[in-house]
């Protein structure tokens, strides 16, 4: 069994935030009490039926959507897969725009479809991590059918033009006189930090996940505006309007509304909390521990996220002594810690690999205090001067 | 239920990456050493530098010392692979030239497999410093 003596400062809520408490509760009937499958007639299936579509609309509220235009999915990365895959095995063929920067569920469905004969952009990000909107603009071609740019980045946080990029797909749109490209975005670090709402953003299709906002691990939504026609990554049953078939995960799905609605509810104050602290971490960093440079741009990101490279010291090994220390953070995405390739957000914003190697992402919460922050720096300086006290590696900035 | 106590890598690994022993602290002094050897990249992510003394007459390693930049098994690979050459006052230079990779691995109670061929890289470094010093004998 574990055993977690000391307290731990976790500061990896990028990567999966704690179920909130009162998710936990509005989730607890639909275990045991409420098991029935939602597709069945009778009561216990009325019941569960009942939970889902309470759940599609709320949510549907939160997004500024309609019920029906909520497909609920397994978690982000096929959300994002059945928003790229659906829409290009929809189009058969055709050229769509996306960034240097974004999630693997995007990049890897796009890298998928270079394979089948799909033409793809990769726009560059620029040294601070936001997407030129000028540089879709100039991506745009007759035969693009899809954009795909995250809402903000899970490695650095830096938040994207999506209202300025929509309105240039919009314009596209309007001027050849049809009815695609269509846009996407990835918005799964959004929720509790930013404007959700479909409508003001001008998306037409959008991922959200439920273990990024303090909900339940295993389920996301893709929100996909009416009249899209998708073809599905499963084929089974008709659930989802055929477009994610499979028995529904009913406490989950409820789960999701639940932190939706929380985030919703608190998330200005939150923000504006960590927004103070996110800034007071920040110039501490790069204040208290020489040859450290932040990633991504000062202002223009989430409350939540810090992200810099300590030179001359390796993330992997920070991580694992901070870990020693009683603080949980992560060189990145967690996602690709598996590989030994440094991080390409990092690599994206133009910094050498070398920066990318000590690249390091503390990202806040709700828990998170000032007094955490203090700890982290009381402890973090002399973690980087013992590294390089046997590094032999002297970058110049 | 699995051991979520046990570190990803083996409590050696840990202990030398968190107690790293024979390493160089700051630059070497002039004749300090007899040579020097290095390999990695700042682009790969690991570089290891390593410096030797060797005794004319007997042939033992008399000192060697490293610095590492780069993960975990990078660090306590270098510090394991000091503390396997320097055990009885230094090993023959022959004798130490014949530790591989796995050698090193198994003093560490094993190694994630993926971190096996980049990270084991003191002794492609105290090759090439013995390289040097033969060039330069």
């Amino acid at each position: 069994m574990t055993n977690i003596k000391t307290k731990r400062i976790y500061m990896d809520h990028a990567a999966a935030a704690p179920m909130d408490k009162r998710v936990k509760k509005a989730m607890e009937p639909y275990w045991t009490e409420n098991f029935g499958n939602p597709n069945a007639l009778y009561k216990e299936g009325l019941i569960a039926r009942n939970a889902v579509e309470t759940a599609r609309e709320d949510i549907a509220k939160i997004l500024g959507a309609r019920a029906k235009e909520i497909i609920f999915t397994n978690g982000g990365t096929e959300s994002d897969n059945l928003a790229i895959l659906g829409v290009a095995k929809n189009f058969k063929s055709g050229h769509i725009i996306t960034t240097k920067f974004e999630h693997h569920a995007v990049l890897n469905s796009c890298k998928r479809l270079e394979k089948e004969g799909f033409e793809v952009t990769y726009l560059d990000v620029g040294k601070e991590g936001v997407v030129n909107p000028e540089d879709v603009k100039r991506a745009l071609k007759p035969e693009t059918i899809l954009v795909s740019i995250m809402y903000a980045n899970n490695e650095i946080g830096t938040v994207q033009p999506i209202r300025e990029i929509a309105k240039v797909v919009r314009g596209f749109k309007k001027k050849n006189k049809e009815n695609f490209p269509l846009f996407h975005t990835d918005a799964c670090q959004a929720p509790g930090y930013l404007d959700i709402n479909v409508e003001r953003l001008g998306v037409d299709l959008m991922t959200i996940n439920g273990s990024k906002i303090y909900g339940p691990k295993g389920i996301g939504l893709l929100y996909a505006k009416n009249g899209i026609k998708l073809e599905p990554l499963l084929y089974g049953g008709e659930q989802e309007r055929r477009l994610r078939p499979g028995t529904e995960n009913v406490p989950a799905i409820v789960g999701l509304a639940e932190a939706l609605k929380i985030a919703g509810q608190d998330g200005e104050k939150e923000s504006t909390r960590l927004v103070k602290l996110r800034d007071y971490f920040i110039n501490r960093l790069l204040g208290e521990i020489p040859k450290t440079v932040l990633n991504g741009h000062p202002i223009q990101r989430l409350p939540s996220n810090i992200n810099v490279s300590i030179l001359d010291a390796e993330g992997e090994s920070i991580v694992l002594y901070l870990d020693e220390a009683g603080i949980a953070c992560s060189t990145g995405s967690a996602c690709t810690s598996e590989s030994l390739e440094p991080s390409h957000v990092i690599l994206a914003i133009g910094k050498p690999r070398a920066y990318a190697h000590g690249a390091m992402r503390f990202s806040l919460g709700r828990s998170t205090t000032k007094k955490d922050i203090d700890y982290v720096m009381k402890v973090l300086p002399d973690i980087i001067k013992k590294l390089r006290m046997f590094s032999p590696v002297n970058i110049k900035i | 239920m699995a051991d979520v106590d046990k570190w990803v890598y083996s409590n050696v690994v840990k202990d030398h990456f968190i107690h790293p022993r024979g390493f160089l602290l700051g630059e070497p002094k002039e004749g300090e050493f007899d040579s020097y050897g290095e390999v990695g990249s700042l682009a790969c992510g690991d570089i290891i530098k390593v410096w030797i003394k060797v005794d004319k007459e007997t042939n033992k390693i008399k000192d060697f010392k490293w610095q590492t930049w780069g993960c975990a098994t990078a660090i306590a690979s270098a510090s394991a692979f000091a503390e396997m050459i320097m055990k009885n006052n230094g090993m023959k230079v022959e004798e130490a030239m014949n530790i591989k990779p796995k050698d090193i691995a198994d003093y560490l109670g094993g190694l994630p497999a993926r971190k096996f061929h980049c990270s084991i890289l003191a002794d492609k470094a105290f090759k090439k410093a013995v390289e040097n010093y033969r060039n330069k004998n």
